[in-house]
C-alpha cells in the first residue's frame, strides 16, 4: 500500500503564554505528521498542551515557533481573515459541547460553513442534506437543537464539520458530554467515516476512547510522543 | 452574502421579539415625531398659502398715509387705469355700521367701493348683481350682502329687491355673494356689506380715498412699478406719502416663517431619533456580549471578521429601518386622524419627509451599529468559544 501524503506536518512547534509575567511553554517543540485517511487520537491530561495543540492544528491560533504545513500550505502569520478562510475550507470542528446555534434548525446549522464558503442556495441544501444523511439524521433536518437528544446534536455537529468536505475532522472530546452508550454510537460513526476515507483527529483524555483509534499520539508537558500499539 | 446576513439578522431579531420591538420604539417615536411635526407644518403652510393665493396673489394694495393736501379721488383712479400695466383699480373705504331688517340687526363692516372691486378681489355672486359704475356715479343707495349677512338679517339668502337700513339709511339689496367657507372667512369672520364708494365716503365723513386695490394686467412687479411711479408723480416724489404692498410679499414672509418652524421642529425630532440610535447601540452591545459563544462558533467554522461585522451591522440597520417603517405607518395613521378632525386641511406625508426619515434612520442604524459590530468582529475565536454566558 502506497504511503499517503501528509495532511498535517508539524515540526518543532512552540507556543508560549505569558501569565502574570511568567512564561508558560504550552508547546515546547512538538512535532508530528498525520497522513490522509488516518484516524488519530491525541491523548493527554489537562494542562498537557492538548488544547493548545488543537487550537494551532485547527488554525484558531498561530504558533510562536516551528513549522506547520496543513494540506500543502504553510500556516504562518496569516491575518485573521485568512485564517478564517483556511478553517472554513480545511478544518471540520467537532466540540465537546456540540456548539450548535440554538436558533437554527439542524439543516441551518449544517449549512452555516457552506454559507461562509458562499455556496449557492440549492447546492448548499443538497450538500447539507447529504452530510446529515451520512450521520443518519436526514429525517431530523427541520428540528432545532433543543428538540434533539445529546447524541443527535453531536451528529448534527459532525454533519456540520463534514459539510464542506474538509481536509481533517478535528474532534475535541466529542464524547465528553454523552453517556457511554451514546458515546459508543458516536465513536462507531467516526469509525465509519474513517472507513469511508475521512481523516480524523480526536483529542481526548480518555484512554478507552483513544484505543478505538488507529493510532495514538500522547502529549505531555508540551511534547509529543507516539504510543506503540 | 448580504442576503444571508439579512436572513441571519431577521432570525436574531425575531428570536427576541419584545426586546427588538423595545429597541425599535426609540426609532419609531423619533420617526413619528419627525414625520408628523414636519407634515403638520407643511399641511398648515399649504392651506394658508392656498388661501393667500385665493385672495388674489397678484393684488396690489396702496395705502395713502399723507395726501399732502391733494387727496386721491375717483378720477385719479380712472387715470391710473389708463396705464397699460394696470388692469383695474378700486378704492376701498370701510366703516363699521349697524344693519337692520325688521327686528333683526347686525354689526357689519361696510365697504365703500366700485364695480372693479368684484374682479380684483375675485368675488363670486350667488344672487343678483354687484355694484355698477352707475351706482357709484349716482350715489345710489344699493347694497350687496355677504351670504352670512343675508342669512343673519333675513334668515334666507335670496333677498334681492328687499330693503335694509344701514345706520338708519335705507338701502335696496341688489346682490348676494356666494358663501365663503375659506380659512380666512373663518379667521376674519364678521358680516360684510358692499355699497357704492360715493355713498360710503359720505356716511363715514371720509371724502378722500385712503386705500386702493389694483389688479395687474400682466406682471405684478411691472404693475407695482407703474403704480409706484404714478403715486410718486402724484405726491411730488414723496415716498412717505403712501405705501404699496402685495400678497406675494406676505406669502414670502409666511413661507420663511413656516420654513424656519419646520426646520426647528424637524431638528427636535431628529434629536429623538438620535436618542433612539443610542438605544440601538446599547442593545446591540448587550447582544454582542450575550452572543459571544455564537460569534466563537461562527468564527471556528470559517466566518471572518468581515462576515461577523456585516451580520451585526445589518442587524442594527434592520432594527432601525423596521422602526422607521413602523414609524411611517403610525405617522400615516396619525395624519389621517388629524386630517379627519381638522376637516378643511389635508395633512399628507410628502415623499421628501419619507425619504428624510428613511435616510436618517439608515444613517443612525449604521453609525450606532458600527461600534458593536466592530466589537463582535474583533473577538478572538478561542476566547469567544470558551465564553459561557
Amino acid at each position: 500500500m502506497a504511503v499517503e501524503k501528509p495532511i498535517i506536518s508539524m515540526r518543532d512547534i512552540t507556543k508560549i503564554y505569558h501569565v502574570g509575567g511568567e512564561e508558560v511553554r504550552a508547546l515546547d517543540g512538538a512535532s508530528l505528521t498525520i497522513r490522509k485517511g488516518e484516524f488519530v487520537s491525541i491523548i493527554g491530561p489537562s494542562g498537557s498542551g492538548k488544547s493548545t495543540l488543537m487550537n494551532i492544528m485547527g488554525c484558531l491560533d498561530v504558533a510562536d515557533g516551528g513549522e506547520y504545513i496543513l494540506d500543502g500550505q504553510s500556516i504562518e502569520q496569516y491575518s485573521e481573515e485568512e485564517l478564517a478562510h483556511i478553517r472554513n475550507r480545511e478544518i471540520g470542528f467537532v466540540f465537546q459541547n456540540f456548539n450548535l446555534l440554538s436558533r437554527m434548525t439542524a439543516l441551518g446549522n449544517v449549512e452555516l460553513p457552506l454559507i461562509y464558503q458562499r455556496v449557492r442556495l440549492a447546492d448548499r441544501k443538497e450538500k447539507a442534506l447529504a452530510a446529515l444523511e451520512r450521520v443518519g439524521l436526514a429525517d431530523r433536518s427541520g428540528h432545532k437543537p433543543t428538540e434533539l437528544s445529546g447524541g443527535q446534536q453531536q451528529r448534527v455537529a459532525i454533519a456540520r464539520a463534514l459539510a464542506t468536505s474538509p481536509a481533517i475532522l478535528l474532534a475535541d472530546e466529542p464524547t465528553g458530554n454523552l453517556d457511554s452508550k451514546t458515546g459508543e454510537d458516536i465513536m462507531s460513526l467516526f469509525t465509519e467515516l474513517h472507513e469511508a476515507g475521512d481523516t480524523i483527529v480526536l483529542i481526548t483524555h480518555n484512554e478507552d476512547i483513544a484505543r478505538r483509534t488507529q493510532r495514538r499520539i500522547r502529549i505531555m508537558d508540551g511534547r509529543v510522543s507516539e504510543v506503540e500499539s | 452574502m448580504i442576503l444571508q446576513s439579512i436572513r441571519m439578522a431577521w432570525e436574531a431579531i425575531t428570536s427576541n421579539k419584545l426586546r427588538s420591538f423595545l429597541t425599535m420604539l426609540g426609532i419609531i417615536i423619533g420617526v413619528v415625531a419627525l414625520v408628523v411635526l414636519v407634515s403638520l407644518v407643511n399641511g398648515a403652510t399649504g392651506a394658508v398659502t392656498d388661501e393667500i393665493n385665493a385672495l388674489g396673489n397678484d393684488m396690489i394694495t396702496v395705502s395713502i398715509r399723507d395726501d399732502k393736501g391733494s387727496p386721491i379721488r375717483l378720477e385719479d383712479l380712472n387715470e391710473l387705469m389708463q396705464d397699460d400695466a394696470v388692469l383695474q383699480a378700486a378704492p376701498a373705504g370701510s366703516m363699521t355700521a349697524t344693519a337692520k331688517q325688521g327686528y333683526s340687526d347686525v354689526s357689519a363692516t361696510v365697504y365703500g367701493t366700485t364695480s372693479a372691486y368684484y374682479d380684483i378681489q375675485g368675488l363670486a355672486l350667488q344672487y343678483g348683481r354687484f355694484l355698477k359704475t352707475t351706482d357709484v356715479d349716482n350715489s345710489s343707495y344699493v347694497a350687496v350682502l355677504s351670504y352670512d349677512t343675508a342669512d343673519e338679517l333675513f334668515g334666507r339668502q335670496d333677498v334681492v329687491g328687499e330693503r335694509i337700513t344701514i345706520d338708519n339709511r335705507s338701502f335696496q339689496v341688489v346682490g348676494i355673494l356666494e358663501e365663503d367657507d375659506s380659512l380666512f372667512a373663518g379667521l376674519l369672520g364678521g358680516y360684510s356689506i358692499y355699497i357704492p364708494y360715493t355713498v360710503e365716503s359720505r356716511m363715514a365723513d371720509q371724502p378722500y380715498i385712503t386705500s386702493v386695490y389694483v389688479s395687474p394686467a400682466g406682471d405684478t412687479d411691472a404693475t407695482e412699478q407703474a403704480v409706484d411711479s404714478y403715486m410718486l408723480a402724484r405726491f411730488n416724489q414723496d415716498e412717505d406719502a403712501f405705501s404699496i404692498s402685495n400678497m406675494s410679499s406676505i406669502s414670502d414672509a409666511m413661507s420663511t416663517i413656516t420654513g424656519t418652524l419646520s426646520l426647528l421642529l424637524g431638528g427636535i425630532a431628529a434629536i429623538s431619533l438620535l436618542v433612539g440610535g443610542i438605544g440601538i447601540m446599547n442593545i446591540m452591545l448587550v447582544s454582542v456580549t450575550e452572543r459571544t459563544k455564537e460569534i466563537g462558533i461562527r468564527k471556528a467554522i470559517g466566518a471572518g471578521r468581515r462576515s461577523i461585522m456585516m451580520q451585526f451591522l445589518i442587524e442594527a440597520l434592520m432594527v432601525s429601518l423596521m422602526g422607521c417603517l413602523f414609524g411611517l405607518l403610525l405617522s400615516w395613521l396619525i395624519l389621517g386622524i388629524v386630517t379627519a378632525i381638522a376637516g378643511s386641511i389635508t395633512f399628507g406625508m410628502s415623499l421628501g419627509v419619507v425619504l428624510l426619515a428613511v435616510g436618517f434612520s439608515s444613517a443612525i442604524g449604521l453609525i450606532f451599529g458600527l461600534y458593536p459590530a466592530n466589537k463582535a468582529a474583533k473577538k478572538h475565536p478561542i476566547d469567544a468559544l470558551r465564553y459561557e454566558g
